[in-house]
C-alpha cells in the first residue's frame, strides 16, 4: 500500500489521483484555490495552493501528483505568509468595495481573505480604473475586480469551444478582454454565461435586470406574471442554505406572491408545449428523410452559435420557439385577451437558469404588435435577491400552487432541465405516435446523465430513431464537424450549451460544478418519477390550448405563435466596415423574408446568392441584406424589398443572377444619383 | 563539393583550402569592431594583398593555382571590445589593437613578409611592456578559450573553414564509434553544467530524455539571451555558429530525437542570418537532414524567431512561444524532459552549453574536467561591462578569482574609481563586494555568497554607482519583463518597484525596508518561473550588502554615489555668488531668485535639476550637493 | 481606426505559397504581416484567424504580449513631446492640448491619414531647450503653441 504524508497524517493513494489537491481533500482540508477547477486544464498562476514538502521545497497542489513517501505540509510558516500576501496583493486593486458589489457573499476572494486573517492592505490600487462592459445583454464584466485566474478564458476554450475572452497584453498590464478589446456584445460570445459560473470574484456577474422587474411590479397599471423553469426549482435553494437537490417550487411561487406578482405559471407546461410542437416536426422531417439531423432549438446559447458559426445547419434546427419564447408568444397574443388586457399591460417575467435567455427576450422577432413576448428574464441568483432584499423568510414560506391554465405541466416539462431531457421527453411522444399505442415505460436511460457526448438508439416499433445529445459546445462542434463529415447518422440532435443542461446554467447559484449540476439533475429525474403524468400528450391543460388557440399541432396558427426562422450573424461585429471614405456612399437595404412559406421555398438559398454576387461584383459596400419575416406576400414568393419601397418581389432562387442585375444595380444606382458603380 | 563524398573525403577536401595558407589575418568583425571600422580594415587588407599578390583566400584559390600565402578572413568577437579595431594573426598570436586603413601596408610588410612587430598598435601591460603575442595579453593570459575555440579565428559564414578545422568529427564519432548511451555517460562523467544560468547538470537532463519512450523527441537551442548587457550567446552565433549545429545534431542522437528548433530572440538578426546560412550549408553537405554522413541517423534543425519577450527565455515559456502561444510558463513537474514541445520529451540547452559538446566528445570527460573545479569543470563566457577598464567578451576557467577576473583581466576599475561590487547575473542575479574578491567564481561559491552565475553577465560598479539605482533598474527591468501569469511576480515586483521609486526620489520610510524583505520573499518563493523566483535578487542582495545606502536614501535623503539626481540638489555659495543674475535668466523653471549684486538662491521646490545653472555661472559658485 | 482599406492580396498570397500554416506558424506569421503592412491590421487578424483556426481573441493575445508588434501603424510624422519635468513645468501639455486640437486624435493615436502619431515621452535630457519637441529625430527647442502649430500645418501642407 502506498501512501504518502500530510501534516504528518499518512494517507494511502491508488495512484489514480490527478494531484495532491486530491489526496489532501482526504484528509478533510480544502486547500484554498482561485485558478483551479477540475474540469478545466491545470494553470498554475495563482500560487495559493503551494504546500511545502520536509526539504522546504515549495510545490503548487494543483500540479503535482502525489508520489509515494512524499511528506506534505499544507499550512507550514511560509506557505501560510505567501497565501495571506497574494490576497493582499490582489485586493489592493480595486477590491475594496465589497459592500456594494453584486458577488460578495458570493466571492471567493472575500471568503478566503477573511478565513486566511488578512486584515492589512498596505497598498493602493496601481492602475487605472476601467469602465465596465456592459454592452451584454446577459452577463456584465468589470475588468477592474478580474484576478487573472484564467478560469473563464479557460471555460470558454476549452468547454465551450469558443474563446471569445482572451489574455491580453504582457506584465502588469495584462488583463482578460475579447478579441481586439472590443466588447463582449460585438464578438463571438453566445452569452452562455459559463464564464460567470466558474469566474471567483465580481470580474464577470450577471446582467441584473431585479430593478426593471420591481418597477414593473410597483406599477399598479401593469398586470405581472412569472413562468418558472424547471431547472430553477431545484437550485434556488441552494441561496437559502436548502441542501443542494430540493424542489423548492412551491416555496417559489409563495415568495413570487408575496412579491407582487399577479399570476405564477410553470415554464415546464410550454416545454410540454414545445414537445409537442417539435415532436410532430420531427416526425414530419422523418418520414420525408428531409432536413436530418434535426437539432433542437431551445438552448438559445445554442442557438446564436448556429447562427454565427454554422449558417449551413439552419435549415436543420427546429423551427420552435423556445419554452420562454412560446409562453411569451400565448401570454401576449391570447392570454392577456383572457385578462381583458391589452398585451401592453401585461408584462411576462421569466425566473431561469440561463443567461442567454436574457439575449433571446429581446430578440426583435420575438414581439406581438411591437410589444416583446417576455418583457424581463431574472436568473435564479437574482430571484434569490430579490426574495432576500423583500426580507422574505424563504425557508418558513407556506408552499402555494401554481395559477392555471399555464401551471399545469408533466414529467417530461419537467426534465427539459437535464441535458437529455428534451430528446427523452420527444421521445415519449415519439413512441407513442410511431407504434399508434400508449405505453407506460417510456424512461429512456440512455440519453441520461451527465456525459458531454451522449448516443442511443431507440428501436420504435419497427423504426429506429437515432439519437444524440450533446451538453458543452465544445462537444457540439465535434459533432458537427462529424455530421458535416457524414461520419455519423444521427436523426434527433439535442443540443445544450451549458455542460450537464440547463441546470448548469450562466444564472445558477455557485458554486456551480459537475457536482453540484449532478444532483440537481438527479431530483430533476426524482420529480418526473413522482409525476402522476409523464407525457406531454397527456397534459390536459395543452391539449385545451390547442382546442381553444392553435387549432391542432404545426397548424398556421401554431406556426404563427410559436415557430420562429434563424439569421445569419457575423461572429464580430464592427468588421463589416463602414469606411469614412464610403460614408457618402448609401447602402441600399435588401430584404429577403425568410418566413416559413418563403424559407421552404429557398428564400435562404436567394439570400446567399445575392451575397455571394454583391461580392463578386465588388458591391458589398453599397448592399444592405436583411433576413425578415413574413412579408405575407407567400403565395408568391420567395419575396424580396427593396430599400424603403413597400413592393414585394416574388423572386425564385434562380432568378437571383437576373434580379440582381434588373433590379438591384439600377436601385443602386438611382440612390446614389450615379450612372456608374 | 557534393554530399556523396564521405566525411573522410569532404574534410580532405576542406583542408585543401587552406593548405596554401601560410598565415592567416583573423579581422574581428563582431558589433563593436565593426562600429569603429572593421569591415573597411578588411578591404584595404585584401586590396594590398592582392596587388602584392599574396591573397590565398578561399574565393581566389577557386580561381588559381596558388603558391603559399595570405588568408584573410572576417571572424566573430575576438573579445577585447574596448580596444577595437582587433586583428590576430596566426600562427604565432599576434595581436594588434586599434588598427587603422593606414596601418595595412605597415603591418604586410613588417609582420607578413619580414617577422617583424609593429610595436604601436601591440598591446602593452600594465608596465607599459608591449605584448608580443595574444598568451602575453593580461586580457587574454588566465582565459581558457572551448566555448569560444573558433571565434576570431574562423570564418563563420564558411562551413568549409569549420571542417577544416576540426569540426564536425565529433558528431561522426558520436554517430559511428559511440552509442548514444555512451555519448550520454561522456556528458555526465563531463559534469558539465547549464550554462544558460541553471547550472543543471547537462548529461543528467539527456538521460533523463532519453530513458522516455516516445517516437518524437525535440532537441531546443535557448538563443534567447535576454539579460541587458549580456552577449555571449550572440558572439557565438555569429562567430562560430556550426559548434552550436553539431552540439544539438549530437544531443539529437544521445536522446533519440530527430527534430531540433533553435529559438532566437528577434534583436538578433545577424545572429539569425548566420544560423541559416550555416544550416543551409550544413544540409548541403549532409551534415544536416536525412542519414547524416550516411548514418542511419536523421536531423532537421529549424530557426524559431522570438519576437521581443525576455520571459521567453524560461524554458517552458519558450516553449510555449515555439507552439504559438503567449510566452507564459507552466508549473514543472512535469520537466520538458518528460513532457516537453507538444507533449513530447524535449530537452532544452542554452547556445553556449551546446557549443561545449564537440570537445568534451572529442577530447573526453577527464580532458574537460582538467580546467575549472571538481564541481565546475570547464570554463565559463563572461561579458564585462560597467566601470572596467578593458570590457568585453572573455573566458575563463571556473575558479578563477573575482579579484583576478576584475582586476588581472579587466584591468580594473577606469576613470580612477574606486571597487564597490560586482552585479553578477543580470536581473536575476545579486551583488558580490569586496569581501568576496578572493573568491573562486564557481557554481556553489556563488551561490553560498547570495548570488547566480547566471548566464555570465558581470557589471563592474565602483563608487559612484548608487547600489540602490542598480536594484531599482533591475526591477524595472523585470517588471516590463513579467509574463503577468503569476500573482507574486506580477504584484510582487510592481510593488517592489513601487517602493524603489520611491526611495530614489527621496520618499522612502523605514518601514519600506521591511516591506521590500517581506514581499521579497513571497516574490521569491511564490512566483511561478525562474524570473519571479530571481526577480528580488538584486533587490535582496544590495540590502544585504549595502544597507547603509539605503537608509542614506531614507533617513538623510541623500545618495551616497551622488547618482540619484532626485536626491541632488543645487547650492549657490553665497561666498562666491556675485548676484550677477546670468543663472535666473537662465533657468527653465524660474527657480532662481535674488537682488541684483546680492547673493542669490535656488528654491528647492521649482528646481528641475537641469544643471544649466552650473554651466553658465561666471563664476563657479553653484555646486551640485 | 483607419479609413484605408486593407488590402488583403499579400497576405492571401503569403498564405498561398506556404500552404499548411498552423498555430504554430502564428509568431512568423505575424512577423511577416507586420514586415507586410507596417503593423497588424484588424482585418488581416480576422482572415488569420480563419486560415489558421484560431479564435481571433487568442491572437490578439499573441499579439500584444510579445514587444515586437505594433497594432496600430506608425504616422509618417512621429510627434514626441517631451514631458520631462523642465518641459512639463514650461508648458508642454498645452502644446500637447494644441497638437491634439490641431489632427483631431490623443495623445498615442495616429491620424486615420496616417500622417501624424503624436506621442508625449519622459525627459529626453534637453532641458534648456524645455519645451522640447523632437519629429523624426529633429529636435525643436523652446517650443510655443503658436509655433507647434505652425510646423505642424506646415507639414500638412507638405503633404498635400
Amino acid at each position: 500500500m502506498d501512501y504518502i504524508t500530510i501534516n504528518n497524517k499518512n494517507v494511502p493513494i491508488t495512484g489514480e489521483e490527478k494531484n495532491l489537491l486530491e489526496v489532501i481533500k482526504k484528509v478533510g482540508i480544502e486547500i484554498p484555490t482561485f485558478c483551479y477547477h477540475s474540469e478545466l486544464s491545470v494553470y498554475g498562476a495563482c500560487r495559493m495552493c503551494l504546500v511545502e514538502d520536509d526539504k522546504g521545497n515549495l510545490m503548487t497542489a494543483c500540479s503535482t501528483k502525489p508520489r509515494p513517501g512524499m511528506k506534505i505540509n499544507t499550512h507550514s510558516a511560509k506557505v501560510i505568509k505567501i497565501r495571506k500576501t497574494i490576497i493582499e496583493l490582489l485586493l489592493a486593486n480595486y477590491h475594496q468595495d465589497c459592500t456594494t458589489c453584486g458577488k460578495s457573499g458570493h466571492c471567493k476572494l472575500q471568503s478566503l481573505a477573511n478565513s486566511l486573517g488578512v486584515d492589512k492592505i498596505r497598498f493602493k490600487p496601481r492602475k487605472e480604473y476601467e469602465e465596465l462592459d456592459r454592452s451584454s445583454l446577459a452577463i456584465v464584466r468589470n475588468p477592474n475586480k478580474c484576478i487573472l485566474c484564467g478560469d473563464c478564458v479557460r471555460m470558454c476554450s476549452e468547454v465551450q469551444g469558443i474563446g471569445a475572452l482572451g489574455f491580453v497584453h504582457r506584465g502588469p498590464k495584462v488583463s482578460v478582454a475579447p478579441a481586439l478589446e472590443k466588447n463582449i456584445a460585438d464578438v463571438e460570445c453566445v452569452n452562455c454565461g459559463q464564464c460567470v459560473a466558474v469566474c471567483p470574484t465580481g470580474a464577470i456577474i450577471v446582467n441584473d435586470n431585479t430593478q426593471d422587474v420591481w418597477e414593473a411590479l410597483n406599477n399598479p397599471e401593469k398586470v405581472v406574471i412569472a413562468q418558472i423553469a424547471p431547472a430553477v426549482r431545484v437550485s434556488i435553494g441552494e441561496e437559502f442554505g436548502v441542501p443542494e437537490g430540493e424542489n423548492s417550487l412551491y416555496k417559489s411561487v409563495a415568495a413570487l406572491k408575496l412579491m407582487g406578482f399577479d399570476k405564477v405559471f410553470d415554464t415546464a407546461f410550454t416545454a410540454d408545449l414545445t414537445v409537442v410542437e417539435e415532436t410532430y416536426e420531427f416526425l414530419e422531417r422523418l418520414e420525408k428523410g428531409e432536413r436530418l439531423p434535426q437539432f433542437t432549438s431551445c438552448c438559445p446559447g445554442w442557438v446564436t452559435y448556429a447562427e454565427k458559426n454554422c449558417p449551413d445547419l439552419l435549415p436543420n434546427l427546429s423551427s420552435c420557439k423556445s419554452p420562454q419564447q412560446m409562453f411569451g408568444s400565448l401570454a401576449k397574443k391570447y392570454y392577456a385577451k383572457e385578462l381583458g388586457i391589452t398585451p401592453d399591460k401585461l408584462v411576462v417575467v421569466s425566473i431561469m437558469p440561463c443567461t442567454a435567455k436574457k439575449f433571446e427576450a429581446k430578440r426583435e422577432e420575438f414581439k406581438t404588435n411591437g410589444e416583446y413576448d417576455v418583457d424581463f428574464v431574472l436568473t435564479t441568483v437574482e430571484l434569490a435577491r430579490m426574495i432576500k432584499e423583500m426580507g422574505i423568510n424563504f425557508n418558513e414560506l407556506e408552499p402555494e400552487s401554481l395559477d392555471m391554465p399555464f401551471g399545469f405541466f408533466t414529467g417530461a416539462g419537467v426534465i427539459f432541465a437535464s441535458s437529455g431531457g428534451v430528446a427523452e421527453a420527444a421521445l415519449r411522444l415519439a413512441a407513442e405516435k410511431i407504434t399508434g399505442t400508449t405505453f407506460d415505460a417510456i424512461d429512456f436511460y440512455d440519453v441520461r446523465g451527465l456525459k458531454g457526448i451522449k448516443e442511443a438508439a431507440i428501436t420504435i416499433g419497427e423504426t429506429t430513431v437515432k439519437v444524440a445529445v450533446v451538453s458543452g459546445l465544445g462537444n457540439a462542434q465535434k459533432i458537427i464537424e462529424k455530421v458535416r463529415k457524414n461520419e455519423v447518422q444521427y436523426d434527433l440532435i439535442e443540443v445544450m450549451a451549458c455542460p450537464g443542461g440547463c441546470v448548469g446554467g450562466g444564472g445558477q447559484p455557485v458554486p456551480n460544478d459537475m457536482e453540484t449540476r449532478k444532483k440537481r439533475a438527479e431530483a430533476i429525474y426524482k420529480i418526473d418519477a413522482t409525476m402522476p403524468l409523464k407525457k406531454s400528450q397527456d397534459n390536459p391543460a395543452i391539449v385545451e390550448i390547442y382546442r381553444k388557440w392553435l387549432d391542432q399541432p404545426n397548424s398556421e396558427k401554431a406556426h404563427h405563435a410559436l415557430h420562429t426562422n434563424y439569421i445569419h450573424r457575423k461572429r464580430i461585429s464592427g468588421m463589416e466596415i463602414s469606411d469614412e471614405t464610403t460614408e457618402n456612399i448609401k447602402k441600399l437595404e435588401v430584404s429577403i423574408c425568410v418566413g416559413t412559406n418563403c424559407y421552404l421555398k429557398g428564400s435562404y438559398d436567394l439570400m446567399q446568392k445575392l451575397i455571394a454576387l454583391a461580392e463578386e461584383k465588388n458591391m458589398t459596400e453599397l448592399l444592405e441584406f436583411k433576413g425578415t419575416f413574413c412579408m405575407e406576400n407567400c403565395a408568391h414568393g420567395p419575396s424580396v424589398k427593396i430599400g424603403i419601397d413597400n413592393h414585394k418581389y416574388g423572386v425564385q432562387k434562380d432568378e437571383a443572377e437576373v434580379f440582381f442585375n434588373d433590379v438591384i444595380i439600377p436601385k443602386i444606382k438611382s440612390l446614389n444619383k450615379t450612372t456608374s458603380v | 563539393m557534393n554530399k556523396t563524398l564521405t566525411f573522410n573525403e569532404l574534410q580532405k577536401e576542406c583542408s585543401k583550402i587552406i593548405k596554401n595558407e601560410k598565415i592567416r589575418i583573423n579581422i574581428c568583425a563582431g558589433l563593436g569592431c565593426v562600429a569603429k571600422g572593421s569591415l573597411e580594415l578588411y578591404d584595404e587588407f585584401k586590396k594590398v594583398l592582392k596587388e602584392k599578390n599574396l591573397d590565398t583566400s578561399i574565393d581566389v584559390l577557386l580561381k588559381e593555382e596558388k603558391k603559399e600565402g595570405v588568408n584573410t578572413i572576417k571572424t566573430g568577437c575576438i573579445g577585447i571590445c574596448e580596444a577595437g579595431p582587433v586583428i590576430l594573426i596566426t600562427p604565432g598570436d599576434i595581436l594588434y589593437l586599434h588598427v587603422q586603413n593606414k596601418h595595412v601596408r605597415e603591418i604586410i610588410d613588417k609582420t607578413i613578409l619580414n617577422n617583424e612587430l609593429v610595436e604601436e598598435i601591440l598591446p602593452k601591460n600594465y608596465d607599459g611592456a608591449v605584448c608580443k603575442n595574444i598568451k602575453e595579453v593580461p586580457f587574454y593570459a588566465k582565459q581558457e578559450k572551448i566555448v569560444l575555440r573558433n571565434c576570431g579565428q574562423i570564418d563563420p559564414t564558411d562551413i568549409r573553414d569549420y571542417i577544416a578545422h576540426n569540426g564536425y568529427t565529433a558528431l561522426y564519432k558520436s554517430l559511428f564509434e559511440l552509442s548514444p548511451e555512451e555519448v550520454i555517460n561522456i556528458m555526465i562523467d563531463s559534469k558539465l553544467r547549464g550554462r544558460g544560468g541553471g547550472g543543471f547538470p547537462t548529461g543528467l537532463k539527456w538521460k533523463f530524455a532519453a530513458a522516455e519512450k516516445d517516437s518524437k523527441k525535440y532537441v531546443v537551442i535557448n538563443a534567447d539571451e535576454g539579460d541587458p548587457g549580456a552577449f555571449m550567446d550572440r558572439s557565438v552565433l555569429e562567430g562560430d555558429p556550426h559548434s552550436v549545429i553539431e552540439g544539438a545534431a549530437i544531443a539529437a542522437y544521445a536522446i533519440g530525437a530527430n527534430e531540433g528548433y533553435i529559438y532566437v530572440r528577434a534583436e538578433y538578426p545577424l545572429a539569425v542570418e548566420r544560423l541559416q546560412l550555416a544550416i543551409q550549408q550544413a544540409e548541403k553537405y549532409n551534415i544536416l537532414g536525412e542519414n547524416i554522413f550516411g548514418s542511419n541517423f536523421s536531423f532537421h534543425l529549424k530557426i524559431k524567431e522570438g519576437a521581443g519577450a525576455f520571459v521567453c527565455g524560461e524554458e517552458t515559456a519558450l516553449l510555449a512561444s515555439i507552439e504559438g502561444f503567449r510566452g507564459m510558463p507552466k508549473p514543472k513537474p512535469p520537466f520538458p524532459a518528460q513532457k516537453g514541445l507538444w507533449g513530447h520529451p524535449t530537452i532544452i540547452n542554452n547556445v553556449e552549453t551546446m557549443a561545449c559538446v564537440a570537445p568534451i566528445i572529442n577530447n573526453g570527460a577527464d580532458w574537460f574536467k582538467k580546467f575549472g573545479t571538481p564541481e565546475s569543470p570547464g570554463t565559463k563566457t563572461f561579458a564585462l561591462s560597467g566601470k572596467l577598464k578593458n570590457t568585453g567578451l572573455v573566458e575563463i576557467p571556473f575558479g578563477v578569482t573575482l579579484r583576478e577576473l576584475v582586476f588581472d583581466i579587466g584591468g580594473g576599475i577606469k576613470d580612477d574609481g574606486k571597487f564597490k561590487a560586482v552585479q553578477i547575473g543580470g536581473p536575476s542575479g545579486g551583488c558580490l563586494t569586496e569581501e568576496h574578491l578572493d573568491m573562486p567564481i564557481d557554481y556553489d561559491s556563488i551561490k553560498k555568497a547570495g548570488a547566480i552565475v547566471g548566464s555570465g553577465g558581470l557589471v563592474v560598479l565602483d563608487d559612484k554607482t548608487c547600489m540602490v539605482e542598480t536594484a531599482r533598474f533591475f526591477m524595472s527591468f523585470t517588471q516590463a519583463e513579467s509574463c503577468g501569469k503569476c500573482v507574486p511576480c506580477r504584484e510582487g515586483t510592481n510593488r517592489m518597484l513601487e517602493i524603489l521609486n520611491r526611495i530614489v526620489s527621496g520618499e522612502g520610510t523605514l518601514e519600506d525596508i521591511d516591506l521590500l524583505e517581506e514581499i521579497g520573499f513571497v516574490v521569491k518563493e511564490g512566483s511561478l518561473c525562474g524570473l519571479g523566483k530571481t526577480a528580488p535578487n538584486p533587490v535582496l542582495s544590495t540590502l544585504k550588502y549595502f544597507k547603509e545606502e539605503y537608509l542614506a536614501h531614507i533617513e538623510e535623503k541623500t545618495c551616497p554615489a551622488r547618482q540619484c539626481k532626485k536626491l541632488e540638489y543645487y547650492y549657490i555659495d553665497p561666498d562666491k555668488c556675485k548676484g550677477c543674475t546670468i543663472c535666473a535668466k537662465q533657468c527653465p523653471s524660474r527657480a532662481i531668485f535674488g537682488i541684483p549684486k546680492e547673493p542669490f538662491f535656488i528654491s528647492q521646490e521649482r528646481c528641475v535639476k537641469c544643471g544649466i545653472c552650473i554651466t553658465v555661472c561666471p563664476f563657479g559658485a553653484i555646486e551640485l550637493k | 481606426m483607419t479609413t484605408k482599406r486593407i488590402d488583403l492580396t499579400p497576405i492571401k498570397n503569403f498564405f498561398a505559397e506556404h500552404p499548411g500554416l498552423k498555430r504554430n506558424n502564428l509568431i512568423m506569421i505575424l512577423q511577416k504581416v507586420q514586415e507586410l503592412y507596417g503593423y497588424l491590421p484588424e482585418e488581416v487578424i480576422d482572415f488569420i484567424s480563419e486560415e489558421i483556426k484560431v479564435p481571433k481573441a487568442k491572437i490578439y493575445g499573441v499579439a500584444t504580449f510579445y514587444s515586437q508588434f505594433r497594432l496600430e501603424p506608425q504616422g509618417k510624422y512621429v510627434i514626441n513631446i517631451c514631458n520631462g519635468t523642465a518641459c512639463h513645468v514650461k508648458g508642454a501639455p498645452s502644446l500637447v492640448d494644441e497638437v491634439e486640437g490641431i489632427l483631431g486624435i490623443k495623445s498615442g493615436q495616429t491620424t486615420p491619414d496616417g500622417l501624424f502619431t503624436l506621442e508625449t515621452v519622459n525627459c529626453i535630457g534637453a532641458c534648456g531647450l524645455a519645451p522640447a519637441v523632437v519629429i523624426n529625430d529633429k529636435i525643436y527647442g523652446k517650443v510655443t503653441p503658436e509655433k507647434i502649430a505652425e510646423l505642424v500645418n506646415q507639414l500638412k501642407a507638405g503633404e498635400k
